[in-house]
């Protein structure tokens, strides 16, 4: 076997551990639903869910409770399914976080309860206006 | 009045670049075969009138920037009239046309100089070189044919782009101001970034021309010597703009580091990982035919990877994946147009060829400097194969959702997590191959000498490696390899360097650059590999019991003038401060009147953090209104203490940015960012008033602070009140004694027309507010109300990053490298252009 035939071995075994790990770490867009099946089964990967804030009667989001010392904060989230679920998260509120549109969490079930890694947020009007302003 | 003018000229300027660049397209192509004077005077002709368009569209958008005409939208959309001149030139970045008009605007001078520069290259190389302007030029044209969008014009009106009430009553309407540019783009790296960036995608264009060129005209080795000093100016500047983005985000984004393998960030490392790769196929080159079909493939790999990071970060797949987001103009059907064009070019023009090009017929020897650069080149490639891969996710879903299938993919949860580790592997291995190639590249090798080359650097670097084990504790395995691997890397290469330079300076572009490359990895490994968040919350104290107990809080709550412990450090929290012109930082509480958004009058005597002395009723300039900053002070056990400014800018329509502030020493940068504060638009809510009694001169508690009752003294001025025949207004003048200052409140009682009237005062510091309820003339005395609010306060995370001043010192190092490295290339060509050669 020549020297060039080993090395492209090599290279393709490398390449296809990327791939697998690749395939491996990918997370999902989920539903809760979905989220806790998964944890059942044992599988602790950290998945996105999408969904909103539930808002009462006169449009104020409900449902937020932060830690007494401010450093951690627990809100109510309605995913694509319309369930309802209380998410979890080791950082203080985000600034914008009551005028967003859209949230996306990202983490897991742990002993039952959904803990957020990540919040990303989608805020109307961040960068583009839809009106002027006069 | 609506300017038409501007925004007319402004567009013949778009469609005469348009068609210039076909023209010149043509026109070098028949220039290729057809020798005759004509054509490449034509094409020459043409291409100066499109250079001359572009730079009218850049003229005239910048014109229409500076005249605040806010009847444009690009105009409208991001600026405004308080920018001074170089926040205006980065409002070119800030929408997508801008960005495209920098890379054209590049291009076009790139284009100049390669027309004095080449000579028998002339013609096919600049025909590939204006074909990929005549996409670009596309992007921004804004013209609608078969109702079919092409491209997105800056000189649209506001009014066809915003649909408002108020044009249909007033169509001349142009706002008062603008937007404003993005915050995040105010700050000096943005100024410089995205140009050097657009500077580096630019340049990869002209060694993909020059392969174009030498495949179609039969030039299959010829055409790596010109093409060779620009593939390096690309890799360097495309290198110096990145690390210039990382900066940037370490100064200003509030994600706590330089680099997050964020999709954008990715999109541009990606390419230019198989940039440098190809340089160096290239680089092998010369001694070597088996590295030509690699150096070919690596740099049309390289310009399509441009265009494809172009079709990821503005076509809108992206969408949620990113923090920094392009609007989509609907531009996603003429990028992947591009995309594809120039992937079939590739392919195509390759393939035709494929058979003649110049093959090695014997195995490459494990000796030969080939083989490791080429070993070094998969490396690379390997690199940027891993992180392609996983940014591509939201691609790989509309693929399969485009042949009907269902695709919920989703990038990694723990981006670092799931980068870093590859990375790291794949970077030991360049450190050892840069190492060890290195002595392979100058000397003829076989094993008993390149034992003896390696041996001398590699127990040096085993001992200096051994030391830092013992000193810096580094005991993961991986980060010790690495470690070991880029010391060995600087010490074989200074060796290197030493040998070289001793002989011919100009020579030692490598070394220095492969010593940059070593230092820049134990930068990352210490800075990011041993950051360590200093605000961690490790009292376990627990609020829910639903919250599993191994969950980290990283950050700390900070009251107003109450000291906390953090570490080494006591944190005080001092208040907020506005930043001004002339005198440092402000408090926000000495401010009274606002003449103009950033012109501000002082309230109290008051001393501005440089020293200096305000009086009241100063007037002093802002930088800027939005920005608002937290001073907290870090005093360390032995008294000594620095003071850190973290910022906030709150802006009416991008919510609030959050930046950090660092304190730099020469082994550590803390870093140190707001997470959240008390929002501004809440209303506070105040206690129920406690109401006391009291005489002048008498003392008593707010807040648990103690009070002075003052004096009593009648007011005959009073803002926006007219006091008639009759009516009395009295302040008490009360002074607090706070915990670093004495604080002054003077509440006003009046009584007008037989009513009575209170104006409160507010302590905001003490979080306090103090009313006179009520005057009782027989006793003599005084009825206070008293209330009390929520002390202010901050949450900030607090991180320790180690040696990242490394990163810094190797990212010059390797530019310097390049420098030297491109002045010897370039000087090999225009030896060989001007023998009549090319």
């Amino acid at each position: 076997m020549k020297k060039s035939h080993i090395f492209g071995i090599i290279v393709i075994a490398i390449a296809i551990v990327v791939i697998m790990s690749t395939a491996g770490d990918a997370s999902a867009y989920v539903t809760f639903k979905d989220a806790k099946e998964m944890a059942d089964n044992g599988n602790a990967n950290k998945i996105h869910v999408v969904g909103k804030l539930p808002k009462n009667a006169n449009g104020e989001v409900v449902g937020i409770e932060p830690s007494p010392d401010m450093l951690s904060f627990k809100f109510e989230m309605v995913d694509e399914n319309n369930e309802k679920q209380t998410v979890f998260h080791a950082n203080p509120m985000p600034t914008d976080f009551l005028r967003s549109e859209q949230v996306v969490v990202v983490g897991n079930y742990q002993n039952g309860n959904f803990i957020a890694e990540k919040i990303l947020l989608k805020c109307p009007s961040k960068y583009q206006e839809e009106d002027v302003k006069v | 009045m609506i300017h038409y003018f501007a925004g007319n000229l402004g567009h013949f300027f778009v469609i005469l670049a348009f068609v210039s660049a076909i023209l010149a397209t043509y026109a070098f192509s028949k220039n290729i075969n057809d020798a005759q004077d004509q054509w490449a005077r034509f094409a020459k002709g043409a291409f100066y009138v499109h250079a001359i368009a572009i730079f009218g569209i850049v003229i005239t958008l910048f014109v229409m920037i500076s005249n605040h005409m806010f009847e444009y939208h690009y105009v409208y959309n991001y600026t405004s009239k308080i920018l001074p001149v170089y926040y205006q030139i980065s409002s070119f970045w800030n929408g997508q046309e801008g960005s495209f008009l920098l890379w054209m605007f590049w291009n076009a001078i790139l284009g100049l100089i390669l027309i004095r520069t080449n000579k028998q290259w002339r013609a096919p190389m600049m025909a590939v070189f204006t074909f990929t302007q005549v996409f670009l030029v596309s992007m921004i044209m804004g013209v609608v044919v078969f109702n079919i969008k092409i491209g997105s014009s800056p000189f649209i009106l506001l009014r066809d782009v915003i649909n408002d009430e108020i044009f249909k009553l007033q169509p001349d309407f142009i706002p008062e101001d603008g937007r404003g540019l993005n915050p995040l783009l105010q700050n000096y790296w943005m100024v410089i970034h995205p140009p050097t960036l657009f500077l580096g995608f630019a340049a990869t264009v002209i060694p993909f021309a020059f392969a174009i060129a030498g495949l179609i005209t039969g030039k299959y080795r010829e055409w790596i010597r010109p093409a060779l000093p620009w593939a390096q100016f690309g890799a360097a500047v495309l290198g110096v703009g990145i690390l210039m983005g990382a900066y940037w985000a370490y100064e200003t984004l509030n994600f706590g580091g330089y680099w997050n393998w964020d999709p954008v960030e990715n999109a541009i490392y990606v390419p230019w990982l198989v940039l440098v790769a190809a340089v160096h196929t290239m680089l092998a080159f010369k001694k070597s035919p088996s590295a030509l079909k690699a150096s070919i493939i690596l740099v049309m790999a390289t310009y399509v990877l441009i265009v494809y990071s172009t079709f990821l970060t503005r076509s809108g797949v992206l969408g949620n994946a990113s923090v920094h987001s392009f609007t989509d103009l609907g531009l996603s059907g003429q990028l992947l147009i591009y995309l594809f064009v120039f992937i079939i070019l590739s392919v195509w023009v390759s393939a035709r060829v494929w058979k003649k090009l110049p093959t090695n017929k014997e195995e490459t020897s494990a000796y030969s400097r080939e083989f490791w650069i080429f070993i070094g080149a998969t490396v690379l490639c390997l690199m940027a194969f891993q992180v392609i891969l996983p940014t591509s996710i939201p691609v790989w879903n509309e693929l399969v959702e485009a042949f009907g299938g269902n695709s919920n993919m989703a990038p990694p949860a723990d981006q670092v997590g799931f980068y870093t580790p590859f990375q790291l592997y794949f970077s030991i291995a360049l450190a050892l191959l840069s190492g060890t190639g290195q002595f392979f590249w100058w000397n003829k090798m076989d094993k008993k000498k390149l034992k003896q080359a390696i041996s001398g650097p590699l127990m040096i670097s085993l001992i200096i490696s051994a030391l830092v084990f013992v000193l810096a504790k580094v005991q993961d395995i991986w980060f010790l390899l690495l470690l070991t691997a880029s010391i060995y890397s600087i010490v074989a290469n200074l060796k290197i360097f030493f040998d070289v330079a001793k002989s011919n300076i100009k020579l030692s572009g490598g070394a220095i650059a492969h010593i940059g490359v070593a230092m820049m990895l134990i930068g990352i490994l210490f800075s990011s590999g041993y950051s360590k968040i200093l605000s961690k919350n490790n009292t376990g104290l627990l609020w829910s019991k639903e919250f599993p107990d191994e969950i980290n809080q990283n950050n700390l709550l900070l009251f107003l003038n109450e000291p906390r412990q953090m570490g080494d450090y006591s944190l005080h929290y001092k208040g907020m401060r506005k930043l001004t012109n002339d005198f440092g930082y402000i408090d926000i509480n000495d401010i009274e009147g606002v003449i103009s958004p950033i012109e501000v009058t002082i309230a109290r005597n008051t001393i501005s953090s440089t020293g200096e002395e305000l009086q009241r009723g100063d007037t002093v300039r802002l930088i800027n209104d939005e920005n608002s900053y937290f001073e907290v002070e870090y005093k360390r056990q032995d008294e000594s203490s620095f003071t850190l400014y973290p910022r906030i800018q709150i802006n009416a329509s991008m919510g609030n940015v959050y930046s950090p502030d660092i304190n730099r020493t020469l082994t550590a940068d803390l870093y140190t960012h707001v997470r959240t504060f008390p929002d501004p638009k809440q209303e506070t809510t105040w206690s129920d008033i406690e109401e006391i009694t009291v005489q002048p001169g008498d003392e008593f508690f707010i807040n648990d602070y103690v009070a002075r009752f003052i004096d009593m003294q009648p007011v005959t001025d009073l803002d926006g009140i007219t006091l008639g025949q009759g009516d009395v207004a009295v302040k008490a003048i009360i002074e607090i004694d706070g915990e670093h200052k004495t604080y002054t409140a003077e509440p006003i009682y009046i009584i007008k027309d037989k009513m009575a009237g209170r104006i409160p005062d507010y302590v905001n510091d003490l979080a306090s507010r103090i009313t006179v309820q009520n005057i009782l003339p027989e006793q003599n005395s005084f009825v206070f109300g008293l209330s009390t609010t929520q002390k202010d306060w901050i949450i900030i995370e607090a991180v320790e990053k180690p040696w990242i001043n490394i990163l810094w010192l190797g990212t010059l190092l390797l530019t310097i490298g390049f420098g030297v490295a491109i002045s010897r290339r370039y000087t090999e060509f225009k030896k060989m252009r001007d023998k009549g050669m090319e």
